[in-house]
Order: C-alpha cells, then sequence, then structure tokens
C-alpha cells in the first residue's frame, strides 16, 4: 500500500505543487487502494479511472510548465452521486436513472474542474439522498471501514466511507438533513454543511431545495475548509446563491482560537436517547473547549424538538414536485414502452418500477402535505415551525458565538437494524436537522471512540449564516488538542481493511 | 334555438382568460432564445428541458412586462409575491410542474373600459380584471398517424420544447355580468382593446394566429341577473378575434337548448373549431382538481420597489382607446376611417409623419394607400418599408409647391423604397418635375388637336368633359410630367372657351 493515500489533501497538495509527486502517481494510489478495498466498501458507484488519470496528467502538465495552481489541484475526490456530471453517469442512487448520462456539469464539479482537483468517481447514497445508513441505495448498501457490518451513515454513506477508508483524501457530500454530518459523525471523519446560499446548488439533484446545500467532507479540518472555499461563492445559475463574499475558512482554521469565544450548548439536542458513549464524549469536548479559554453556557430551543415532524413534511412536499420529472420520457430508465400502452402508463410504471420504497413512501406522503384541503394543516404548519427554530436559533446566537451538540444520537448501527423501521432511521438526524430548517452552517468533528463499542462519535459545531468560518476555528482548536491526546489521527485507530 | 331565442330567456355571464407570450429575447427561467419557429428542439438547455439537478433564474424583463401589463391594465402591484409550482403530469411540461403564480399574483384588481356599439349608439362597459400573472409556457405535442390529428388514435406524439419556458402573463377576468345580449361584441372589444394595449406597450407581438395571444372563453347561464351564477364551460384555443365573437354566442345557444331541454351543463374543458365554428367536448373538469400549489423553493420572492413600479407607470404609453378618441377628433376622421388605419396597422406611422409636419390626410392617405399597397406586393409590414416622416414631408412640400404631381410623388417613392437616396436626390436624378412652361405644353396641345381633329370643334360647342382626352395626351406625351390643370387652361385659352 502506498503511503500517499494516507497523507492529508493540504499534504498532497504540496507535494504535487513542489512536483515531488507527480498528480497522476496520487490518483493512481487512491485507484489501486479502491480496487483493492471497494469491493469491501462500496463507497463508490462509477470509478472514472481515465477521467482521473487524465485531470491528473493535465495538473501535472502545469507544475512542468511552472504554471500557478489552486490550493489543492492534483488531489483525489469522491463525488456523491447526485451532482450532475458530464459524460460521467449520476444516478442519485437510484434505478430509475440508470443509464443517465448528464449533458452538464454541476457547477460544483466546475469549480472542482477547475481548481485541478481529480475526480475519482461517483459515490454511493441513499436513492435521492434519502436516508441515514446508505442502505436506501438501488445498487447496494456501503460499508462503514470501521465495521463492515456497519452503516457508513447517510444519505452521502459513500463520500464519508471513501474518505474514512482512504480511498480518497477529500469527497463532496450534499446535506438535507444531516446526510454529510452524521456520516462525517459515524465514521471518524470531518463534514461541513456550509450556509445554505453558500455552494450553488446548479446541477445537484434536488431533493428538497430549500434545505439541500452540498459541502466539503475530509479526514481533518483545515483540508476540509480548503475544499470549502473551492466550492463556495456566488453563482448566477442559482438564485438562492447568497451574493456576498465567502468567509475566510481558511484563515479561520489555521487560527484555532477559541479563547473568550461564547459557546453555547442546546439543551434540546442531548440527554435522553442519546447513547450513553456519545454523551461521555460530549461532555469531555465541553470540558475541553472550556479548558481552551471559552465560556459555555447552556441555551434552550424550545422549539427544535418539532423540527423532525416538520422536516418530514416539508421535505417530502419539496421532493415530492422535485421528483416529478423522473418520468422516463425526456432521459433515464423508461419502464413499460411497448408501443401498446399510453404515456400516462408508461410514466405510471417508469416510476413504480424506478423508485425505491423509501423514494416511494416519501413521495405519497409530500403528496398528501400538498394535497388541497390538507396544506394549510401540513405544509403550512411546518412553515411556521420552521419559523419558529429560526427564531431559536436567533435568540440563540444573540447570546453565543457558536452552538454545539452531538452530531448523531448513536454510533454506527449494524446495516438492516432499522432498515423496517423508517421512524427509527430518521431519529438519527434529530440534532442535525433544525440546522438545515434555518439554513445554518454546521460543522461534524471526530472526537472519539465510544468507550462501549469503539465506535466514531461525532462533536456538532453550529454557527450563525454566513458565519462558516467560525465552525473551521473552533473545530480546528478542539482538532489539535485531541490529536495530541491521541498522538495522531483518530482513522489511525480504525482496523486495517482486508485487500489492502 | 338560435342566438336571439337564447338571449331572451337567460342571462349570460362571461369570463376570458387570456395568456400572452411576452417578446422577451430570451426565456422566463433560462438564456435560450424565444424566436418562433425554429427547428424542434433547438432552443433548448438543461433548465427548460428540466434535466435533473438544472435551476431557474428569473428574466428581469419578464418581471417588467408583467408590471407595465398590470398597470396599463389599472391593476395593483403586489408589494411581494413568489412563484408557486401547479404540479400535474404531462409529457409536454418537463419538470412535471409549473412554474406559474397562484395567490400572490404580480398584478392584481384591475378593469378595462370597452366601448362597443349599441342600439343607443356606443356604450361603455368595464370588464373588471381579477389579476395578471407570470408564468412559464410549456411545450408543444404533435401526434403523427390518427384521423383527427389528436392524441386519441395517434400513432405516437412528438414533442417540441422550444416553446417550453418562454414568458407568459395569464390575464383573468372577473365574472363579467351585465352585458346582456352584447356579450359576444364585449367579449371580442375586450380581447382586440387588450391586444391594442399590449402591442402598444410592446411587450409582445400579439399574433392569435401565431399563438402568442391566446383565448380561453368561460360562459355560463343564468336565468335572471339575480339568480346564482349557473355551471361554466371552457372553450380553449379561441384564438382570433372573430371566433371569440363566435365562441361566446355558439356557447350561450348551446347553453341555452340545453336548459330549456332540461339538461344540466357539464362543467367541462371545451375545443374550439375555428374552421367550423362549433366547439366539442374536451376533459371533464371539476373544481377537485388538485395542482397542489406551493412556493416555489427554487426562486426567490419577487419585491418590486415603489420607485420602479412608479417609473414604470410614468413611462407607460398613452392607452390605445384614449389616444384613438383623441385622434379621431384631431384629425377630424370618422370610426369608419379610423378603423381602416387601425387595422392596415399603419396607425403609429401615421402618427410620425403628422409628428413631422406632414399634414394628417395626406399621412394617411400615404400610408393606407400607395405604401400599403406597396408593402402588400411584397408580402412585409409596413414598418419594414424604409420610408421615414421626412420623406413625405419633403414629398408634400414638392406637390403644394406644384413641382410634383401624384404621379411623379409615387415614382419619388418607388426611388426611396429602392434606396436612391432622399425625396430631393431622386426627383433630380429621375429628372421628376412639373412641365408648366408654356412652350413645351403648347406644341404638346397642338400635336393632340391634329392627332384629333374633331375634338376642337366637340370642346367648343360646350361639351368641356371632351377636353379630358386632349390633356390626357398631352399628359402622355409629356411622360406624366405636365401640370394637368395648366394644360387644360391653355387649352380652352387657345380655343377661346371659358370654364
Amino acid at each position: 500500500m502506498s503511503d500517499l493515500i494516507k497523507k492529508d489533501a493540504s499534504e498532497l497538495a504540496g507535494l504535487v505543487a513542489s512536483g515531488e509527486v507527480s498528480a497522476v502517481e496520487v490518483a493512481q494510489a487512491h485507484l489501486d487502494r479502491i480496487a483493492a478495498v471497494d469491493r469491501a466498501v462500496h463507497a463508490f458507484l462509477h470509478v472514472d479511472t481515465k477521467g482521473a488519470l487524465a485531470s491528473a496528467a493535465a495538473v501535472d502538465a502545469k507544475v512542468k510548465a511552472g504554471e500557478k495552481l489552486s490550493v489543492l489541484a492534483g488531489v483525489p475526490l469522491g463525488l456523491k452521486d447526485i451532482l450532475a456530471t458530464n459524460g460521467l453517469p449520476t444516478t442519485c442512487g437510484s434505478k430509475v436513472l440508470d443509464g443517465w448520462i448528464p449533458p452538464y456539469d454541476a457547477t460544483v464539479v466546475t469549480k472542482l474542474r477547475e481548481a485541478g482537483i481529480v475526480i475519482l468517481g461517483k459515490t454511493n447514497m441513499d436513492e435521492f439522498a434519502m436516508g441515514s445508513s446508505t442502505e436506501h441505495s438501488a445498487f447496494g448498501p456501503t460499508h462503514n471501514p470501521w465495521d463492515l457490518e456497519r452503516i457508513p451513515g447517510g444519505s452521502g454513506g459513500g463520500s464519508s466511507a471513501c474518505v474514512s477508508s482512504f480511498e480518497a483524501p477529500l469527497a463532496i457530500g450534499t446535506d438535507t438533513g444531516g446526510s454529510i454530518r452524521q456520516p462525517a459523525a459515524v465514521t471518524g471523519s470531518v463534514g461541513v454543511k456550509p450556509t445554505y446560499g453558500g455552494v450553488s446548488r446548479y446541477g445537484i439533484v434536488a431533493l428538497a431545495s430549500s434545505l439541500d446545500q452540498a459541502g466539503p467532507c475530509a479526514r481533518n479540518v483545515l483540508d476540509t475548509a480548503m475544499l470549502h472555499s473551492v466550492i463556495a461563492g456566488h453563482d448566477p445559475m442559482d438564485s438562492t446563491s447568497i451574493n456576498s463574499p465567502v468567509p475566510d475558512v481558511i484563515a479561520a482554521a489555521k487560527r484555532a482560537d477559541i479563547k473568550g469565544m461564547k459557546v453555547g450548548i442546546v439543551k434540546e439536542l442531548g440527554g435522553e436517547g442519546y447513547q450513553a458513549g456519545v454523551r461521555t464524549r460530549f461532555e469531555e469536548s465541553v470540558a475541553l473547549i472550556e479548558s481552551l479559554g471559552a465560556e459555555v453556557v447552556e441555551v434552550s430551543c424550545p422549539s427544535f424538538p418539532a423540527a423532525l415532524a416538520a422536516y418530514y413534511l416539508i421535505l417530502p412536499s419539496e421532493a415530492s414536485s422535485n421528483l416529478a420529472k423522473f418520468d422516463g420520457i425526456r432521459f433515464g430508465n423508461r419502464v413499460g414502452d411497448d408501443g401498446t400502452k399510453s404515456v400516462e402508463q408508461v410514466m405510471s410504471e417508469t416510476r413504480a418500477a424506478g423508485f425505491g420504497p423509501e423514494v416511494t413512501r416519501r413521495i405519497i406522503l409530500g403528496t398528501y402535505a400538498l394535497s388541497a384541503g390538507y396544506y394549510d394543516a401540513y405544509y403550512g404548519q411546518a412553515q411556521k415551525v420552521r419559523t419558529l427554530i429560526k427564531q431559536d436559533f436567533d435568540a440563540a446566537f444573540a447570546k453565543v458565538d457558536v452552538l454545539i451538540s452531538p452530531t448523531a444520537p448513536t454510533t454506527a448501527f449494524k446495516i438492516g437494524e432499522k432498515l423496517d423501521d423508517p421512524l427509527a432511521m430518521y431519529l438519527n438526524d434529530v440534532a442535525t436537522i433544525p440546522v438545515n430548517m434555518a439554513g445554518l452552517p454546521g460543522m461534524s468533528l471526530p472526537i472519539g471512540l465510544a468507550p462501549e463499542d469503539n465506535l466514531p462519535v461525532g462533536l456538532q459545531i453550529i454557527a450563525p449564516a454566513m458565519a462558516d468560518d467560525r465552525l473551521y476555528n473552533v473545530g480546528a482548536a478542539i482538532e489539535r488538542e485531541l490529536l495530541a491526546k491521541w498522538g495522531g489521527p483518530i482513522l489511525g485507530l480504525a482496523p486495517e481493511l482486508a485487500g489492502a | 334555438m338560435n342566438y336571439d331565442e337564447a338571449i331572451s330567456k337567460f342571462d349570460p355571464v362571461l369570463g376570458l382568460e387570456v395568456h400572452v407570450e411576452l417578446g422577451t429575447n430570451t426565456k422566463m427561467f433560462c438564456g435560450c432564445s424565444t424566436v418562433f419557429g425554429a427547428p424542434p428542439n433547438t432552443h433548448v438547455c438543461p433548465v427548460c428541458l428540466g434535466l435533473p439537478g438544472a435551476l431557474p433564474t428569473l428574466n428581469k424583463i419578464g418581471v417588467e412586462s408583467a408590471i407595465r401589463i398590470g398597470l396599463a391594465l389599472n391593476c395593483q402591484i403586489a408589494q411581494w409575491c413568489r412563484f408557486a409550482r401547479k404540479n400535474y403530469f404531462y409529457p409536454d411540461m418537463p419538470k412535471n410542474f409549473q412554474t406559474s403564480q397562484y395567490d400572490e399574483p404580480i398584478a392584481f384588481e384591475g378593469y378595462l373600459d370597452v366601448e362597443i356599439d349599441t342600439d343607443e349608439g356606443r356604450k361603455t362597459f368595464r370588464v373588471p380584471i381579477e389579476r395578471a400573472h407570470m408564468e412559464e409556457d410549456t411545450g408543444k405535442n404533435s401526434h403523427v398517424g390518427g384521423a383527427t390529428g389528436r392524441i386519441h388514435g395517434a400513432d405516437y406524439s412528438l414533442v417540441d420544447y422550444n416553446r417550453a419556458g418562454i414568458p407568459l402573463i395569464e390575464i383573468v377576468t372577473k365574472p363579467i355580468t351585465g352585458t346582456g345580449k352584447y356579450a359576444p361584441e364585449v367579449a371580442k372589444a375586450y380581447v382586440a382593446a387588450l391586444r391594442d394595449i399590449l402591442r402598444g406597450l410592446g411587450v409582445s407581438d400579439v399574433k392569435m394566429e401565431q399563438g402568442s395571444l391566446r383565448c380561453d372563453v368561460n360562459l355560463s347561464l343564468r336565468e335572471t341577473p339575480e339568480s346564482k351564477l349557473g355551471t361554466r364551460s371552457e372553450t380553449k384555443n379561441v384564438n382570433s378575434l372573430r371566433s371569440v365573437e363566435r365562441a361566446v354566442r355558439y356557447e350561450v345557444t348551446r347553453h341555452a337548448a340545453r336548459l330549456t331541454a332540461g339538461d344540466s351543463v357539464v362543467q367541462e374543458t371545451r375545443h374550439w373549431h375555428e374552421d367550423t365554428g362549433i366547439s366539442t367536448s374536451g376533459r371533464i373538469k371539476s373544481d377537485a382538481e388538485d395542482y397542489r400549489y406551493f412556493p416555489e423553493p427554487d426562486l426567490l420572492p419577487i419585491a418590486p420597489s415603489r420607485e420602479w413600479v412608479e417609473e414604470l407607470r410614468a413611462s407607460l404609453p398613452e392607452n390605445p382607446a384614449v389616444r384613438r378618441a383623441r385622434l379621431v377628433a384631431d384629425w377630424g376622421l370618422s370610426e369608419i376611417d379610423m378603423n381602416t388605419v387601425v387595422n392596415s396597422g399603419a396607425l403609429d406611422l401615421i402618427v410620425e409623419a403628422v409628428d413631422a409636419g406632414v399634414d394628417p390626410a395626406a399621412a394617411r392617405k400615404w400610408w393606407t394607400g400607395e405604401l400599403a399597397r406597396i408593402a402588400n406586393d411584397r408580402g412585409i409590414e409596413l414598418e419594414e418599408l424604409p420610408v421615414l416622416p421626412s420623406h413625405l414631408k419633403r414629398l408634400e412640400e414638392l406637390i403644394s409647391a406644384g413641382s410634383l404631381n401624384d404621379k411623379l410623388a409615387r415614382q419619388a417613392l418607388e426611388g426611396v423604397i429602392a434606396g436612391e437616396g432622399d425625396i430631393d436626390e431622386i426627383v433630380k436624378a429621375r429628372g421628376l418635375a412639373v412641365v408648366s412652361d408654356e412652350g413645351p405644353l403648347l406644341a404638346a396641345i397642338d400635336e393632340a388637336l391634329a392627332a384629333d381633329p374633331a375634338v376642337a370643334e366637340t370642346i367648343k360647342s360646350g361639351k368641356l368633359a371632351a377636353a379630358g382626352s386632349v390633356v390626357g395626351a398631352v399628359m402622355k406625351a409629356t411622360r406624366g410630367q405636365a401640370d394637368a390643370a395648366r394644360v387644360r387652361e391653355l387649352l380652352f385659352e387657345k380655343l377661346g372657351v371659358s370654364e
């Protein structure tokens, strides 16, 4: 096994830029790692060997020509299969899109390509990002590198698993209710959901338009910040994109100084329903934060207990409309078109065959919630809850600089354990959902292993809108202390994967 | 049952929904071209094809046009409004939802006054307008095979998405009551007035035959103006002014026949057939049809500033009906003359000429006469002729000075259209000038009299009309350049005849 795969993204970028290592060597090392372990992990749905080596070669040519490179040029990356990639399959983990090759790149993908980041392939996900375990992928589950019988989180389990199994130092995820942060928490990696509007949604297949946000995944805070800086910024192609300067997240990650900051513990996000080991590591983090000179206070967000219910009305409502276009008429899989059936029948059969049970469940839920006569009671009411959640956050941030909570209530559970119990599955995102409802930035940072199962636990850090830099400052400060305490990255404690 | 019988028994209630395609260069939510008639599926992109991941961005000119239309229809303009998704499955809708507006239209609560001829003379009816909202057009299906061109019986269907995403404004009236037997005329006058306003605003080419202005006619009957509203039918694709009038007349008669026979009117969509002048049943429509509207999360709310709205209001062109009345008075025209002017599409051109100092009668004569003929021969629009107000002005000056006559003036215009320069250059180059020198004219008169020896005696005997053939011969001999009145004078002098 090449030791290149264990290196941080920032280090790899330095080696490539200085010419010590070629980007092609770096890409090849990761492609070899994928070939060796991905049969077991199944982080990738498509590996683009040819494309990856070609873009790595292009970076090497620039190095040779002495051209200026962007911060992460030549570093490999796994891309969640929900971002449209010109010429490369984009399935969203669904049979309904099997075989679809987009004719255009998502804005995030364009930015990655322009930055010379090497896209290794497309990572697995719950179908249309609906799920917390990646078990709802139509192409089979992804396995957690810490324990292959466990889930890697979801919906972006492929992205978190490829990072934590050293198949890629970087990945892009999308987070509608926790799909970057919860997978990061259960795989011992770092993931950030930026402020809503901070990263363009153009070319990202929509689940719930008012909640979706793409973000960076990596193995440490600085790498995450660097990737964040590459993909963020205003995009005229996305009306909800914020037209103001991107906070300097890299500088914040390097600052790592929280002396004098005020940190709030959200009373409603913790306690009962949270695994003992998760609580233990969270309480240790609170003590650590205080030891670094920050003041920690408890704040109450009384509307948060209603967030999950409201989320499961808003998300399915928007999704039921967003997913209407998957009818087999213009793109993707078409089922039942034998020349005798009406267009309505073909649309209906395509959708029945193309969507899995969780997607079907949410489309039905959303269709119902938007129906005349029910709209006010469901969608309308949920929007009011959303307003209350925002007000809770506003009140909290009037008192503190950042908020913290455990990212997920438990460590990684066993594959199959919650598959037949949608409500138990939904509870995984109880702490991350309020952040999406308010459009705020949030990070999940590894803070140790739960003593009872030796599986990673994540700390969630939440900042006000467009104050994404605070996440990195706080995260980096905690990370530095923990690395010193552990004597190295937490992923060093993960078991070696067979085949490697 | 005929119309007169129907209308004597029932009171009609009208409702008109007009869809206007805006003349923006690009579509409502993407940068694709809106030009009509391109090969199928060439004006498309990920956004208007509704490809996964694509997002809409708002065309500001579309919003501006919507506000101007709202203002011209005396509407209030929303301080804050949103787009909404109208969800339904249909292959001509790329996303299977239409981005439209629902309970927050950009413009609402307006009216339009229309004038029609009644038994008691011209009368104004106020058509109340409920709303004008923005939305996107759908693609266009064509059904191949089968006898009717409709989906039933077709072998297969083709969809052209060039039209998908073209900005539309939907203008919806409130129920129009109190028209009595004039319902067909009021409906027609409303659509005509709306068309004139939209044309005056320059927001659409309002070509009904190309579908850039489409009208649906809703109609119901009730026994008396005091009765509650009856069941309505919605007749789609009524795509000419004449058809608007005919469709109302047809539906009034059809409803009345059903009601009189004790049948009920079915709430349904009906298709209008331009060729046969009847409507046929389409799909049954019920109020329970559920489009699951909700606010479009991919677009920001629109909050037009009051300053902007007032700026747009101040720059509105004069209301076409008001302007028309003013011009009829200023120019001393009859309503019929004015109709000819408006229908010929020459109104703006005549106004421009008059503004440049041309006599209104002369400007009208040129634009509805010679120039209309030339445009018609060439199959082009009047505006496309390279004739400027300055050309007509100079022409009229030369005519009043007696240096050009009508025939020569027409030749000068031909020169303008052929690109030969300005009027003076053409007159010079083509040698166009009225000949009024006595010498050549007297010689030509002598020649004409010599050619027809009997005519001199005829004129002398008092049959002055016979002078026409001599004048004609002189004009011919001088290739039209003679001053005909002068020729006549000289002829009578020569023969010693007085008029």
